[in-house]
């Protein structure tokens, strides 16, 4: 599997780690309620076909990134970049 | 005995060099060969038909086929650590002073007491392991004590060849290639679509599986351009490799297809001579990333089933062709061609053309086209129509077959049989594609009536199937089909295609489409799986107990999970399914062939990357250590000190002479190995106050703090001092195990949860070499030798952080104390490691400073009750080890919320007490609490975590969780290990069981 980092370019999967869904949300600091915590921690969708997910270019960049990959064919469409660089990534792309 | 070698001529031997003899030794026999040669035909030239015995039933057997699909001509090659198993004879290349010896018989194969495992028969047909040791009593004993009993003998007497039990002396190599277009196959399909793609200037990578490229056209009596096949290809190949885009690797069978069109092919470097050269690898594993690829890996030809289908001489009809043409050797003297289509008359009047007798030709159709019939006369073989061979007969080997009439739509064999004298068998079933890669990428293959095979399917990644892989039988549509993939392929490689030459052949033209007939029933042993011995009653048995399913078919007759996959047995096996359940066969379905394609070494697949494959961390005081009598301990991938012990001295007598020293005077550890992580930016504060579940906001420049981290769960995660070395910056340490994994953790969050806060992080673990100073006297030490610090209580107090200069080494230090003393952390620069723990040394030395080890260091702390790995072990709370107090109730953080779940407050929690040895035994790591005796211990209440000799306390001691354990201090029960045997009277305590107050770090 290959996996475009937004930051390094193509590279092969095995520089990166699996980090989960990326649908997972974090409560706010404010909400201290356990259901939400519960739903973040463990609440996960199992879809057939395409899928967001969050990789870490561990063996690169270290940044983290949102693949989205078909989990039927492994076949990935989009790598975002996420965090607090990713808007002036996307806006100098522009 | 009976095969020989052909007198060499033009169109016999096309592949040998008749003037190059080499030696070889087979069963500590010396023969010779020739150049050119495979071992499998060197064998057959010297009359050897049995060259192994099989897997369950020990039968003699011989060489099958001429490639890489052999289930039968399993032999060890080489000796002492370049032994290697289950090699097939069909794919070694002959060299001089090679030697082989056959497998899995005893003490001969000619002669096998083992054969016996064939007389019982059916006691060892399918599903016998299940039915003879999964039952519920078998002679008294449990059934799976009968199993022990009987694994030894059995692993003895079935299975292959025996591994190398000394290491390789061979190097493997891997190399990364990337191309627009990997060519798998280099027959006429293959050389067609690299020579369009070359052309093209597109990349490409052209794998062949033998040593010679050409495929099928090596030994095809066809022309192409007016040229003969084989000459063409080897033009082609010249042309080929003299473009620059252009790699031709031969020897190299493209094994692996994993997605996103990477494959993994295995180039056998020097396995066709007895050694590698110096330096040269033995095998390189070829990781290669093709924009596309074109598949023409041709078609395998399948035998037709039928009893004592497995004695040696027994063969596919274009193997028997194969070794006449390409290496002048005959298989037999009087062979017999059985065919269910028209390939195997044009094998047999190619096998005829090289001098050998052809005596008969056995078809089950009762008639056949004008070409075969015309090939049959140039034969000059007898013709047999609508005949079925129903018996294979001799002693071990060959030596006359049994013919019969026979009804190829009602599978009816006729009454009355005519025996006729033949040493060789050529066999042709018709001819299943080698879908196997697009198979591996999960394409589902799709039944074609006409060819009676599985065709491979619709892509799911970027391949173009070519020829006869993808049914297209014959060389000019090989030729046609291989251009039109690479124009296909290019296309997706984003390479302007050019145009095709497609060159035409001038040979025969059939139908390759056999009657649909796999086996001929007379009720007698017949085998299906050669290289597994699964029978065709098997099979029926299978169905008979219910496993009708293909999946379950396979793992009850283990058809098809041998080292060969199946590659010539799968279909014919499907086939005898279908008929049994009365359905057709693609509705039996098929099993996915998986990665590698040919068994490979795990050497070339390891390639240079042998042992653990992560670096060895070394601190910078390491080789002090070691050269001041340091045993090293390993910490994950660091190596530590474990004591420093004086001559005669034990580890346990070093630990406790060290401990002892901190307690009483000084001593000196190296901590560099602690995880150290710099936080930065104006949100730093807020970070870390997110992520500990004590509050950090309000540290105040120049303080240390000790932090708890929690998995979002709840759990502990990673405990640590935290610096503060400005408003914005931070110093982080962790644990040495669990750097990595915090430093994952906070970038996690400051990536994905939290991108608004301003704060970046570095790991800066090997930018720092640290050294604790601990001990009563360690103020004096650091007074001795620090500038810039005022080292007194008032100056540098308890959890302070100051900056100084030791002998001209910049420093931190910061007052930290994990061994319950008075102690200091001292930083430096890495580079200055040394110098600074020369420093401290010197500086010391008037206080009879000891240098101590990880287990020193460890008994300090459990004597204070400080937790560390083994408490932190992912399953504990800080509730659950004494360390609420150091849960915020005033702030949100990581963990906060999911450990106000209910089931972490219940009271029957293990909690962390210590517990003291009272009757003076050592007390077991990971030893279970208990209230009974060692025969009859009860349940278990607790376990050991962290154990140690106390010299504080003069006893053995341990922490350990204990259900509620806070409240039963004082309680007395035992520490027990059944499986060492040792039980072992203890008390429960605090945990805290040296300075409870912590007056002597404080103060």
């Amino acid at each position: 599997m290959r996996i475009t980092c937004p930051w390094c370019g193509e590279r092969d999967h095995q520089e990166f780690t699996y980090r989960g869904d990326a649908a997972a949300k974090r409560p706010a600091m404010s909400d201290e309620s356990i259901e939400a915590h519960q739903a973040y921690v463990y609440d996960r969708e199992n879809p057939d076909g395409a899928h967001r997910e969050l990789w870490n270019h561990t063996g690169g960049c270290r940044k983290h990134l949102v693949v989205t990959r078909n989990t039927l064919t492994h076949q990935i469409t989009l790598c975002e970049p996420i965090g607090p660089w990713a808007k002036r990534l996307k806006a100098a792309a522009k | 005995m009976s095969g020989f070698r052909l007198n060499l001529r033009d169109g016999v031997g096309t592949a040998i060099d008749s003037a190059s003899t080499v030696t070889f030794i087979f069963d500590g026999k010396s023969y010779e060969g020739l150049r050119g040669d495979s071992l499998a035909s060197a064998l057959i030239a010297n009359g050897i038909s049995i060259v192994a015995r099989s897997f369950k039933y020990h039968r003699p057997r011989g060489i099958f086929t001429a490639g890489s699909e052999e289930p039968s001509a399993l032999v060890t090659l080489r000796k002492g650590g370049r032994t290697e198993p289950n090699i097939r004879a069909t794919e070694v290349e002959l060299y001089d002073g090679l030697i082989a010896s056959s497998q899995n018989a005893w003490p001969s194969v000619d002669f096998d007491l083992m054969a016996v495992n064939q007389l019982p028969g059916k006691a060892f047909s399918a599903g016998f392991y299940y039915k003879t040791f999964m039952g519920p009593k078998m002679a008294g004993n449990r059934t799976t004590q009968f199993w022990w009993l009987c694994e030894q003998l059995i692993r003895r007497a079935a299975g292959l060849g025996k591994g190398a039990e000394l290491p390789d002396p061979d190097r493997y190599g891997r190399m990364n290639a990337f191309c627009d277009l990997l060519v798998v196959g280099s027959g006429a399909a293959g050389l067609a679509a690299a020579e369009l793609a070359a052309n093209s200037g597109a990349s490409v990578i052209l794998c062949e599986e033998r040593a010679l490229a050409g495929g099928a056209l090596t030994s095809a009596p066809d022309f192409i351009d007016g040229q003969l096949a084989r000459d063409w290809a080897a033009d082609k190949c010249r042309q080929l490799v003299s473009h620059a885009n252009v790699r031709l690797l031969t020897r190299t069978t493209v094994q692996s297809y994993f997605d996103d069109n990477t494959f993994m092919a295995v180039e056998r470097v020097a396995d066709h001579v007895p050694t590698p050269a110096k330096g040269q690898v033995r095998q390189r594993a070829w990781n290669i990333r093709a924009k596309s690829a074109v598949f023409a890996t041709g078609a395998l030809e399948r035998p037709i089933v039928f009893p004592g289908n497995d004695k040696p001489g027994v063969m596919l009809a274009d193997a028997v062709r194969r070794y006449a043409v390409e290496y002048g050797a005959a298989p037999g003297k009087q062979v017999v061609v059985f065919t269910n289509n028209d390939s195997g008359w044009l094998a047999a009047r190619d096998i005829a053309r090289t001098g050998v007798v052809v005596a008969a030709i056995v078809d089950v159709r009762p008639d056949v086209s004008d070409v075969a019939r015309g090939a049959g006369e140039d034969s000059r073989a007898k013709v047999f129509l609508g005949s079925a061979v129903t018996r294979a007969k001799g002693f071990r080997t060959l030596s006359a077959i049994e013919i019969s009439a026979y009804n190829e739509l009602t599978g009816k064999v006729g009454d009355t049989r005519d025996t006729m004298g033949c040493d060789c068998l050529a066999v042709s079933g018709g001819w299943s594609p080698a879908f196997h890669l697009t198979s591996q990428q999960g394409t589902k293959p799709v039944w074609d009536a006409e060819l009676q095979a599985f065709l491979p399917g619709n892509p799911t990644q970027k391949w173009h199937g070519a020829g006869a892989m993808c049914g297209e039988m014959g060389l000019q549509a090989a030729l046609e089909t291989g251009a039109a993939a690479a124009e296909a392929a290019l296309s997706e490689a984003a390479v302007p295609a050019g145009v095709a030459d497609i060159p035409v052949v001038d040979g025969d033209r059939i139908d390759f489409a056999p009657a649909p007939v796999f086996e001929i029933y007379t009720g007698k042993k017949s085998f299906v799986d050669l290289q597994h011995d699964v029978t065709a009653d098997d099979v029926r048995l299978a169905h008979r107990e219910g496993f009708v399913s293909v999946e379950h078919l396979k793992r009850y007759t283990t058809m098809g999970m041998a080292t060969d996959q199946g590659k010539t047995s799968n279909l014919t096996g499907l086939a005898i399914m279908a008929r049994a359940r009365d359905l057709p066969i693609p509705e039996v379905g098929t099993t996915r062939f998986r990665p590698p394609y040919t068994p490979t070494a795990l050497g070339a697949i390891a390639g240079e990357l042998y042992g653990h494959l992560k670096p060895d961390r070394l601190t910078p005081m390491h080789d002090w250590h070691v050269a001041n009598g340091a045993s090293m301990y390993a910490n994950g991938l660091w190596s530590r000190p474990e004591s420093y012990n004086r001559p005669g001295e034990s580890v346990e007598q070093a630990y406790i002479r060290e401990a002892r020293a901190v307690r009483a005077g000084v001593g000196l550890v190296d901590v560099s190995t602690l995880g150290k992580i710099d936080v930065q930016g104006p949100d730093a504060a807020e970070f870390l106050n997110r992520v500990y579940s004590n509050g950090f906001a309000k540290l105040p420049v120049g303080k240390a703090r000790y932090g708890l981290m929690l998995r979002e769960d709840g759990f502990l995660f990673d405990d640590g001092t935290t610096w503060r070395l400005d408003e914005h910056r931070f110093l982080m340490t962790t644990t040495t195990a669990g750097a990595g994994r915090v430093m994952e953790h906070l970038e996690y969050h400051l990536d994905v949860v939290w991108p608004d806060l301003k704060v970046a992080i570095a790991s800066v673990t090997d930018e720092w070499a640290g050294v604790a100073v601990a001990g009563p006297k360690s103020r004096e030490v650091l007074k001795a030798c620090i500038k810039g610090v005022d080292v007194s209580d008032k100056g540098l107090p308890f959890m302070g952080v100051r900056e100084g200069m030791i002998n001209g080494v910049r420093v931190l230090v910061a007052r930290l104390s994990f061994s319950g003393e008075r102690a200091y952390e001292v930083y430096c620069g890495a580079g200055w490691g040394q110098a600074l723990w020369d420093s401290l040394l010197k500086a010391g030395e008037t206080f009879d400073v000891v240098p101590y080890g990880l287990e020193a260091l460890s008994t300090l702390r459990i004597e204070k009750g400080h937790v560390a790995g083994p408490e932190l072990n992912g399953r504990t709370t800080p509730l659950d080890l004494g360390l609420g107090g150091m849960v915020s109730n005033k702030k949100n953080f990581v963990g906060a919320a999911l450990l106000k779940r209910s089931a972490f407050h219940e009271a029957g929690r293990l909690q962390l007490v210590a517990i003291k040895s009272t009757d003076g035994q050592k007390i077991v790591g990971g030893g279970h609490l208990v209230k009974g005796s060692l025969e009859n211990p009860g349940e278990s209440e607790g376990h050991t975590t962290s154990t140690c000799f106390s010299p504080e306390l003069n006893c053995y001691i341990s922490l350990a969780m204990l259900k509620q354990g806070t409240a039963r201090h004082g309680e007395r029960l035992f520490a027990t290990s059944p499986i060492r045997n040792r039980h072992v009277a203890v008390e429960v305590v605090s945990p805290h069981m040296v300075d409870p107050e912590g007056g002597r770090m404080r103060g």
